[in-house]
């Protein structure tokens, strides 16, 4: 690790601490401890593992998405010479044959049926990659088609297949179909008796497509076998105990005989919660006796992995006429697909947050999760409360246009702030400046108007929408403005354990007090890295901080999700170096406390190697006290517990935090041909405390960024008919690229949540929720079409396509499109 | 077949290549040079982008036939580039010279999130400011559009390449 270096904060503090008196604690923009190693190339990622003797594996996967498997013959493909192994449901070694991560009904290969296109039916290890996808090819699969479930009518309807028959997990109980994975209601107060008080009534229909997270490193990681009968894992992922709870059941060992280590991760976003290729590459690697890698390349990644749920929502919200709402009546419907991975926590954050960061007194909310043979859907950044919070800004805008108001206006009408009541029931009791945030995006210039001509007399193709393409020189092209504000849980919710695991070991090292931070944390990118240095810093006053790899050899640290790991695994860092210390002084006052009165009397704290008491004076070395002495502890620390919600009325205090943020969205719209610039989309977020205000920062614009993607380009195209996926590549799922990538000017508030380390509020999703709404409230106003459904594509602005926009061909994104520059 | 090639300087050979393999697959499997990274195989996402004799490519689109005779550099060569253009030998301990200008201000503008599209952005940003000393706003973007990057929203990019060329100019060493 390299020594850190420090650069002035960015986004301007509006209270707090700001750093610590120890040089690169937190709040200060250290930089990252794997910076270096990553613009060197040489920092390994999952798939540049690289193993003596080591075979490629390979996954054969459903050509259907619903049939009955008559019969495999892997013959053929056991004979082609280079093929080590040819694995099956019927070579699985244990009684357990299914995973996942809320219901085990996950099958490790498929047994006599398939569920979705793109299902693991075989595996093969080769000593080639392409060797083992050619014999994969020669993998004969014998399928009988099944009738498909593809939306809610098909899969509620009477005579529906069942997608699991024989349902035993913990909702089955109690909801209205098999085909349900979950339903929530949430009701508070009489929304119908509310109603006969709006003077106006607004109601609407939308549409929230399917999203992929598209981190950039594909499903990866290395299996090898070990002579205990055990395997050594190296992988990929977000989670790695959740991994081990799953994985050592189906390969029948005990779960110290897999030994998890985390490699080079590139990106997640909820793509890496659900297991990939773990089982398998454990599977062939101790069928083989050799180390197997099993690369997805992108076209298995958009299968490998569960993506955002598409979803369908209904609301009705009423108000009367000096603005205040008087309830709000929903319906939310997600596609959780075959599996049901995460789609239960899902439909809980869907139906909590499904008001908005508004007062509701009266609220009628339902949220359903369905099974179908459409692709599982699972957890991605923002998880439930993104797509209700596109539907209830669209409904906020609809509504202060019935009342005449205006739209930024109205919602600060309705602004929850300090001390208003979800429709849970739950008191926000920590701040909520969901009306100041709006002021503040509200406050900024705007980008120039024609700011396409602004560098000179010729218009600048690349400012307008259409870009390179040269499709407009300002002709047909509109601009338009729009709002949009959110919240997002942050944490585990519904009365989970969320705890984490940190081991912290202090000891002088050549008369250098050195601290070394073992956590299992998953660094995907976010930089958690980077702050647990930081808070050992802080908290033990050393410059010097190791961060040892995350393996299973430490407890869990839970998820690198639900914007928690400052927070959680962050807090256990702060936690244990609390203890450490405590454990230094009792050393010091046992050496040294004979020596100076204020070891016994005053508050003693750990600053720049040195103990020292909150007057400031020295009283030892570090390094004297510890001597030849190490203190190393490894302990366990949770955030305040949180309760389930009641299965009928949805009350229960069931998260831990909020986190908000706001966005404006300035575009620009060639209604002639469709196309959209997105201009500028600024942002203000209130993160309590910003632990390191550089990656604070380049998480919002981050997550801001996937929220304009959704907003008029990403969109997974499932075939109704068939339910096969039609775009599984980067040529026809698109992500925006840095010429779609607006301005993205960030403004940072500290308000401090008085119940978490530091003050710290989770940062990473809330972004994601309010770029869509904005974006799409913004190309509202440049055209005066309603667009219920994100993304918008062109033929939805020029009302040539067929206005449903599913089925009908990939998406074509904002025009300026991908693959210009460099490389091909 | 044997494919021989220069790469960041040396000249290397890789035997046993089948005729299907791309540049990038024997870069990152036969030579050892994992830097360049595989994000989607089909040319669309430029995190293998290399300079092949100085041209930007995407490896993963070139096969490793056509690479026979020629120079490759790579992520893992843009340092010992830098030293080269600048004249200098780097002394082990050298830590301006241990990364390339352009390296160090992507470390220093914090463009580096999961770090998975940094070599080709890295290799395509060094080829444009060679090209391109003081680009504009625009102009970065448009050399760089055929990189993509899930993490960072780009913002952090454009700083990184308007550090390095801003260093460029003051001529500084970073």
């Amino acid at each position: 690790m390299t020594a850190p270096r420090t650069r002035a904060p960015l986004g301007v503090p509006t209270s707090l601490t700001q750093g610590s008196g120890t040089r690169g604690g937190i709040g200060e923009s250290t930089l990252r401890p794997d910076g270096v190693l990553k613009v060197e190339g040489e920092f390994a990622y999952a798939s540049d593992l690289w193993h003596e003797d080591m075979l490629w594996g390979h996954t054969l996967r459903s050509t259907e998405a619903h049939a009955e498997i008559r019969s495999i013959d892997t013959a053929e493909a056991l004979a082609t010479p280079g093929v080590y192994a040819v694995l099956t449901y019927d070579d699985l070694p244990s009684p357990v044959k299914n995973y996942g991560l809320e219901f085990q009904d996950t099958p490790v290969l498929a047994h006599g049926k398939v569920r979705h296109h793109g299902e693991p039916v075989a595996l093969v290890a080769a000593d080639h990659p392409e060797t083992a996808r050619r014999a994969a090819a020669k993998i004969r699969v014998d399928y009988a088609a099944l009738p498909l479930v593809t939306d809610e009518a098909t899969a509620t309807a009477g005579d529906a297949p069942l997608l699991h028959a024989d349902r035993t997990d913990h909702h089955s109980g109690h909801v209205p179909h098999p085909n349900v994975v979950h339903r929530q209601p949430v009701v508070r107060g009489d929304a119908a008796k509310a109603a006969a008080r709006a003077d106006v009534t607004v109601t609407g229909d939308y549409v929230f497509g399917m999203q992929d997270q598209a981190f950039l490193g594909p499903e990866s990681g290395l299996a090898v076998p070990a002579e205990d009968g055990g395997v050594e894992l190296y992988v990929a992922t977000q989670w790695l105990h959740s991994d081990l709870w799953q994985i050592a059941p189906v390969l029948g060992l005990p779960e110290d005989k897999v030994r998890m280590t985390l490699s080079g991760v590139g990106g997640a976003f909820g793509g890496r919660e659900d297991l990939s290729m773990q089982i398998h590459a454990c599977l062939l690697a101790l069928r083989t006796g050799k180390p197997v890698k099993i690369v997805y390349n992108r076209f298995e990644s958009f299968f490998g992995h569960v993506h955002r749920h598409p979803a369908r929502l209904h609301y009705e919200h009423g108000a009367t006429r000096d603005g205040k709402l008087t309830h709000l009546k929903c319906r939310i419907v997600l596609d959780g697909g075959a599996y049901a991975s995460s789609t239960p926590a899902v439909v809980g954050n869907a139906a909590s947050l499904a008001a908005g960061p508004y007062v509701v007194e009266d609220v009628d909310i339902e949220a359903v999760g369905l099974y179908t043979n459409n692709p599982p859907c699972g957890a991605m950044r923002g998880f439930g409360a993104v797509q209700a919070c596109f539907a209830y800004e669209a409904q906020m805008d609809k509504v202060a246009a019935a009342l005449g108001m205006d739209p930024v206006e109205f919602r600060r009408i309705n602004a929850m702030e300090q001390g208003s009541r979800l429709p849970t029931g739950q008191v926000v009791d920590s701040p909520a400046p969901v009306a100041e945030l709006l002021r503040r995006v509200r406050a900024r210039p705007l980008p120039p108007e024609r700011q396409w001509l602004t560098a000179g007399e010729a218009p600048d193709v690349r400012a307008l929408p259409g870009g390179l393409s040269n499709t407009t020189h300002g002709e047909g092209v509109v601009r338009g403005i729009g709002y949009a504000v959110g919240i997002k849980n942050v944490g585990f919710s519904e009365g989970f354990d969320d705890y984490s695991t940190a081991r912290v070991r202090l000891e002088a090292l050549n008369g250098v007090p050195v601290a070394v931070v073992h956590t299992a944390m998953a660094e995907v990118g976010q930089g958690g890295v980077t702050v647990h240095a930081q808070i050992a810093r802080t908290e033990l006053g050393v410059a010097q901080v190791t961060i040892h790899p995350a393996d299973t050899r430490v407890g869990s640290a839970g998820g690198t999700s639900a914007s928690r790991q400052t927070y959680v695994t962050g807090g256990a860092v702060k936690h244990t170096c609390e203890n450490v210390r405590a454990k230094v002084l009792e050393i010091g006052r046992r050496k040294f406390g004979t020596y100076h009165p204020a070891w016994a009397t005053a508050e003693l704290l750990l600053e720049d190697g040195k103990v020292v008491t909150d007057g400031g004076e020295v009283l030892a070395d570090l390094a004297d006290v510890l001597g030849d002495e190490a203190v190393d502890l490894e302990l366990e620390w949770r955030h305040r517990p949180t309760e389930a919600f009641d299965l009928r009325t949805g009350q229960g205090n069931g998260h831990v935090q909020y986190s908000f943020a706001a966005h404006r969205a300035v575009v620009e719209v060639d209604t002639e041909l469709g196309l959209v610039k997105v201009v500028e989309l600024a942002v203000a977020q209130d993160v309590g405390k910003a632990l390191n205000p550089l990656s604070v920062v380049g998480q919002i614009q981050g997550g801001t960024t996937q929220g304009l993607g959704v907003a008029v380009m990403e969109e997974i195209i499932v075939d109704p008919a068939t339910a096969k996926v039609r775009n599984p590549s980067f040529t026809d799922y698109l992500i925006p690229t840095i010429l779609d990538t607006p301005a993205i000017p960030v403004d940072v508030l500290e308000l401090a949540d008085q119940h978490a380390p530091y003050g710290l509020r989770g940062v990473g999703e809330a972004p994601t929720l309010s770029a869509t709404p904005a974006v799409l409230a913004a190309i509202r106003d440049a055209t005066g079409l309603a667009l219920n459904r994100t993304p918008v594509r062109p033929e939805h602005l020029t009302g040539t396509g067929t206005g449903s926009g599913q089925g009908t061909g990939t998406g074509t994104g904002t025009g300026s499109g991908q693959g210009t520059g460099t490389g091909t | 077949m044997r494919v021989d090639l220069t790469v960041n300087g040396r000249r290397q050979y890789a035997d046993d290549v089948w005729e299907g393999e791309s540049l990038l697959y024997v870069l990152r499997e036969r030579m050892g040079l994992p830097g360049s990274k595989n994000a989607c195989e089909q040319g669309e996402c430029g995190s293998c982008t290399v300079r092949l004799d100085g041209v930007p490519v995407c490896a993963c689109l070139v096969a490793a036939g056509q690479a026979e005779g020629r120079e490759v550099v790579t992520v893992e060569g843009l340092a010992q580039q830098a030293r080269d253009r600048a004249g200098r030998d780097a002394g082990a301990d050298d830590e301006a010279a241990a990364l390339s200008p352009v390296q160090r201000a992507f470390v220093d503008a914090g463009a580096v999130q999961c770090g998975f599209c940094t070599p080709g952005l890295l290799v395509a940003t060094d080829e444009m400011l060679e090209r391109n000393p003081s680009p504009s706003d625009a102009d970065i973007r448009e050399a760089l559009s055929g990189n993509l990057c899930r993490c960072t929203g780009y913002e952090k990019i454009l700083d990184a390449v308007r550090l390095a060329a801003a260093r460029r100019d003051e001529g500084a060493t970073p």
